[in-house]
């Protein structure tokens, strides 16, 4: 799975939580928490769907690596490939 | 006979739209079925019935508004002789046409529509919604859901393909605008018949905090748990013990309630509020108090509550998170009696055995009415929670 791919999924379980969000619009930088006013149970949502969806348990340590969408495709890359190699 | 009918879902509600059944004649239902859904300022509500039984026959037609109070439907109790007028039904007749393996839904007998009402729209919430929105027809819509009633699917299918997100989101059972305005009658007759008296307490959370950390290292995101449920919890275990600040106040006098169902505050995006019940949370272990936590965040954001879950919270509990500040001042959702308010964790130099320690706090108010209890009682309700708080492990 490439990056591309990950940030898709990442937009689509976003896009689940916060529906009325333009996620094209979302700066890739920002805290998600903040600019798509995420709470701590959407937050859980968020994590438990990633485990369904790629198979990857994040624990609850490196939730920070996930608080903006570039930080979470690239942790999501790596533990992906982490898992593969 | 019984008649069953529309709930009062908050003292502020007069009448209901009754939008679909989720029953029809000749069903046995039971203690706690969801029988009916009724739109409301508060959203689209499952409909729960209490009498158990059998359906012998719905007086009132989807699409009616009609007055709290109004016999919805007439239920026959076990044992009671059937009336000449009720037609048997046969699934048999249908059974054997079904290959084996399709949802049971699909072998019911297609529920008999009540008079007047054309055939073939029977239809969700959502469903509904949506359709009204994009000005469609829905009897020019063929539904796939139980007994051929019109789903979200079907009505998404006839606009061809899903529509944006955004809109197919915000379809949902939940008008903001009438959300408002039941928000505004009830605060507003809150402040206005309610003396308010305020306390705030500051706790140290460390402990629920190292708890928690540990917990969850070894679940799974699905199993995992927040620091509001070890809130919700430490706040029916307290109001357990203190009767003052759990139950309803009306008509001029107090009555507490013996169960202890927390109304939890579940902001909706886009500016709503709900504080559905989370039923008997001093009962509930840990475990169960999360997942219904998260299951009632849900349906809450979704606006599909149960009835009971509106109108049965003998006590609010209001958490901010994470983010947001450091304390809140709740108003109290009549008839109830008390809001205890739980602000965000911050870390603060702490004095612990003599030491200063860097610690987490968090500041605990309580929102409460001077008719009922005072400030002593209140402090020591307060101090109770915050005592809980302190061995998470026996929450």
């Amino acid at each position: 799975m490439n990056e591309d791919e990950i940030r898709n999924i990442l937009q689509e379980e976003l896009g689940n939580i916060a529906p009325e969000m333009d996620l094209q619009k979302l700066d890739p930088s920002a805290d998600l928490r903040e600019a798509l006013d995420i709470d701590s149970i959407d937050f859980l949502n968020f994590v438990t769907a990633l485990h369904h969806r790629l198979g990857i348990d994040v624990p609850e340590l490196d939730y920070p690596k996930l608080f903006t969408l570039d930080g979470a495709v690239n942790y999501l890359a790596s533990r992906l490939k982490r898992a593969n190699g | 006979m019984a008649e069953f009918r529309m709930p009062s879902l908050g003292a502020d509600m007069e009448a209901g739209t009754l939008v679909e059944w989720l029953v029809k004649p000749g069903d046995k239902v039971k203690r706690g079925d969801i029988v009916a859904v009724v739109e409301t300022q508060k959203g689209a509500i499952e409909i729960e019935i209490y009498q158990p039984g059998q359906v012998e026959e719905i007086l009132v037609v989807p699409d009616s508004k009609v007055p709290v109070g109004t016999p919805l439907a007439r239920i026959r109790s076990e044992g009671e002789a059937a009336a000449a007028q009720a037609a048997p039904i046969a699934p048999a007749v249908t059974t054997a046409a079904v290959p084996e393996g399709a949802p049971p839904a699909a072998q019911r007998p297609v529920p008999a529509m009540p008079e007047g009402r054309p055939a073939g729209r029977q239809a969700s919430p959502a469903a509904r919604r949506l359709a009204q929105m994009h000005r469609l027809d829905l009897s020019a819509i063929r539904g796939s859901g139980p007994g051929g009633a019109i789903v979200i699917a079907d009505v998404e299918r006839s606009l061809g393909g899903p529509p944006v997100q955004a809109e197919k989101k915000r379809a949902i059972g939940l008008d903001l605008d009438a959300m408002r305005t039941a928000i505004a009658a009830a605060m507003a007759r809150s402040k206005r018949e309610i003396p308010h008296y305020y306390l705030q307490h500051q706790v140290d959370v460390t402990p629920c905090e190292e708890w928690l950390e540990k917990a969850n290292a070894v679940r799974p995101p699905s199993e995992r748990l927040l620091m509001g449920a070890l809130a919700i919890k430490s706040v029916a275990l307290a109001a357990r013990r203190f009767p003052a600040f759990n139950g309803f106040y009306q008509g001029g006098r107090y009555e507490p309630s013996t169960a202890v169902h927390t109304g939890v505050a579940i902001a909706i995006r886009g500016g709503g509020l709900a504080a559905p019940a989370l039923r008997d949370a001093e009962r509930l272990s840990l475990d169960e108090l999360m997942s219904r936590l998260r299951d009632l965040v849900q349906r809450a954001r979704g606006g599909r509550l149960r009835s009971s879950e509106i109108a049965d919270s003998t006590i609010t509990v209001s958490s901010l998170g994470e983010r947001g500040v450091e304390a809140l001042y709740g108003i109290i959702y009549p008839p109830q009696v008390a809001l205890v308010g739980l602000g965000k964790a911050v870390r603060r130099p702490w004095v612990v055995d003599g030491a200063i320690v860097p610690r987490s706090i968090v500041t605990i108010t309580l929102s409460a009415d001077h008719r009922v209890s005072d400030g002593h009682a209140g402090a020591l309700f307060l101090a109770g929670i915050g005592r809980l708080l302190q061995e998470p492990d026996k929450l």
